[in-house]
């Protein structure tokens, strides 16, 4: 039981970690800070198939993997506080039960963005950067809803595998 | 699978984020100067009437290069990887911000009304 676990762990991260990158290939040239949030499928596919706990493993190996291979100490910060926020929130709204997963993900999108404006907001001191986030939390609705459709979609298919 | 609830999130955030941006569009003014703050330290300010090209340098060869051409300030180029700030569009009322993260350059429109005064007592 316990190497199966080990074998799903290792498979997530690496699905993770490729969706991050082809997220990267993926240009929104209207702001920063739109995304589609890909990456995101294995952490709340996890979160309904695993547990918290593991989707809170998964989505901090991620990040740190991805930091170090594509970003530097300066964007890490910003995955970490969109990706900790967001799983935060998302562990919450499951736990409530008012949300369907496209829900939750929902939940998850927008706060993602929130913990990364708040960050850009301490580190370059700009209080105004907030005028970003109503067009981010419109874009967050869209692809957090999406996700959790793919993700619901993912979980029923593939509950035996967990 | 969508719940009844999941609608009601999905109308009340985007309620408040069009009206966020209704709020925004409706009381934003031109500006009459850009700012430029590199590591949250003030750099030096231009004004948006005089057409100009300009080079913030930051540490260990960042750059980033933005230009003033009808009163619109775009970020033509920049050494950061991602070039979000490039893509932004150009800004020109107040309080309107280009920011570039990964270098912490801020580009932010400043001068409207109730700034006028100020640069009449400079």
């Amino acid at each position: 039981m316990k190497s199966k676990k080990t074998a799903l762990y290792g498979l997530l991260v690496a699905l993770a970690f490729i969706l991050s990158y082809i997220e990267t290939l993926i240009p929104f040239p209207l702001m920063p800070g739109i995304k589609l949030g890909l990456a995101n499928l294995v952490v709340i596919t996890a979160l309904y198939g695993m547990g918290w706990k593991e989707a809170f493993v998964l989505s901090l190996i991620r990040i740190l993997l991805v930091g170090f291979t594509f970003g530097n100490l300066s964007t890490m910060l910003y995955s970490l506080a969109g990706g900790l926020l967001s799983w935060l929130m998302m562990v919450l709204a499951k736990k409530i039960k008012w949300f369907s997963m496209v829900g939750v993900s929902i939940i998850g999108g927008i706060s993602h963005n929130i913990g990364q404006i708040i960050v850009a907001i301490l580190t370059v001191s700009n209080v105004y950067l907030i005028t970003y986030l109503p067009l981010l939390l419109i874009t967050g609705v869209i692809t957090g809803a999406l996700i959790g459709f793919l993700g619901a979609l993912i979980v029923k298919r593939i509950k035996r595998l967990f | 699978m969508l719940k009844k609830n999941d609608l009601i999130l999905i109308i009340g955030i985007v309620v408040l984020g069009v009206g966020a941006l209704l709020a925004i569009h409706f009381s934003k003014e031109s500006g009459s100067k850009v700012r430029v703050t590199l590591k949250q330290e003030e750099l030096k300010t231009f004004k948006l009437e005089e057409d100009t090209i300009y080079t913030v340098e930051g540490e260990n060869g960042a750059w980033n290069t933005f230009e003033i051409k009808d009163g619109y300030v775009n970020m033509i180029d920049a050494s950061c990887p991602d070039k979000l700030c490039v893509a932004q569009k150009g800004i020109h009322y107040d309080h309107e911000t280009i920011v570039c993260l990964p270098n912490q350059v801020v580009l932010e429109i400043i001068g409207g009304e109730e700034n006028e005064v100020d640069s009449v007592a400079n």
